[in-house]
């Protein structure tokens, strides 16, 4: 029922509960080499569960084509929100 | 606002980072280094296994000289086959339809082959200038002629490149906004024209692949010749 009691700086996102949630962005590093240090952990942890297995196929890469198709679509909307489907009407 | 055919080729700024920032920095996240490992994970030997095929093939017509341009050969090569794909996906940014960015790897690397040669062995790189066995009467001409071919290479290489990517991605464009315009009006035509749409879009990914294959090989090329 009642959760062990664990120190916020230490819980992940997920486990962070809403009404905590600024006081848990307080404790996260927000210096220039703390965000590197994120960007690699989540680089690293994206690489060893999907890339890095002995056997891995081709969803560990597809994954990340996607995620960069969306990347570039939210790049470019303010250029293709003014494409029309009639272009004279 | 007049929507054009070109507007694919203008790299959106977004949050003030240009997307042919991101573009350019993709392939290096693609290839991760393999680990100290005997064996490495699946994904990672294939791209080991085809990286060894490529500078092999690259490798086989220099002599000894021309090995030491071997990782500069190889990890431009596998860079511009990996920007060509990525183009072909939806909404991206291709960087290789710049010419400033084809031209600034065409040049500097076409110069350096032509100072090795003038440096190492000067007779020789001006020996090439002037084919064997032609008329006496001919060699100012040909000289002029071979010096106009040797500085119209570097040129020649960035636009290569450049114009076959751009055509491509023009021609996928207009094709699909053809069969997109004709679909409601005439299905059957709209029918074969997906077709060639089809068609288009595999022969955009072989040109993808060659394109940059040729250019590699080009400059490998003049290596030869110079080192």
């Amino acid at each position: 029922m009642a959760d062990k009691p664990v120190a916020l700086a230490q819980k992940r996102l997920m486990d962070v509960k809403l009404g905590e949630l600024p006081s848990w962005l307080g404790t996260r590093d927000f210096t220039p080499n703390g965000l590197l240090g994120s960007v690699r952990g989540g680089y690293e942890r994206y690489f060893n569960k999907y890339i890095n297995v002995k056997k891995g196929g081709i969803g560990g890469v597809a994954m990340f084509l996607v995620g960069y198709i969306a990347l570039s679509y939210l790049w470019e909307y303010d250029h293709i929100k003014h494409d029309r489907w009639r272009k004279y009407h | 606002m007049m929507m054009s055919f070109f507007d694919q080729f203008a790299s959106p700024t977004y949050l003030g980072i240009p997307l042919i920032a991101i573009a350019i920095a993709l392939p290096w996240v693609l290839y991760p280094t393999p680990s100290s490992r005997w064996v490495n994970n699946r994904l990672t030997t294939i791209q080991g296994w085809f990286i060894n095929r490529f500078t092999n093939q690259l490798m086989l017509p220099l002599n000894m000289g021309g090995h030491k341009w071997a990782l500069l050969l190889a990890s431009l090569m596998i860079f511009l086959i990996t920007i060509n794909m990525l183009g072909l996906l939806p909404y991206t940014f291709t960087p290789t339809t710049q010419l400033s960015f084809n031209m600034g790897f065409a040049v500097p690397l076409w110069l350096a082959t032509v100072i090795i040669g003038m440096r190492n062995q000067p007779t020789v790189a001006l020996g090439h200038l002037l084919p064997e066995g032609t008329p006496i009467l001919l060699i100012p001409v040909l000289i002029i002629i071979e010096t106009i071919s040797l500085f119209i290479r570097p040129l020649a290489l960035g636009v290569r490149l450049t114009a076959n990517l751009t055509a491509g991605h023009l021609l996928i464009q207009l094709i699909a906004t053809a069969v997109f315009v004709l679909l409601p009006m005439m299905p059957t035509v709209a029918i074969l024209t997906a077709t060639v749409l089809f068609l288009l879009t595999l022969l955009e990914i072989a040109v993808a692949m060659i394109q940059a294959y040729v250019f590699v090989l080009l400059l490998s090329l003049y290596l030869q010749e110079n080192v």
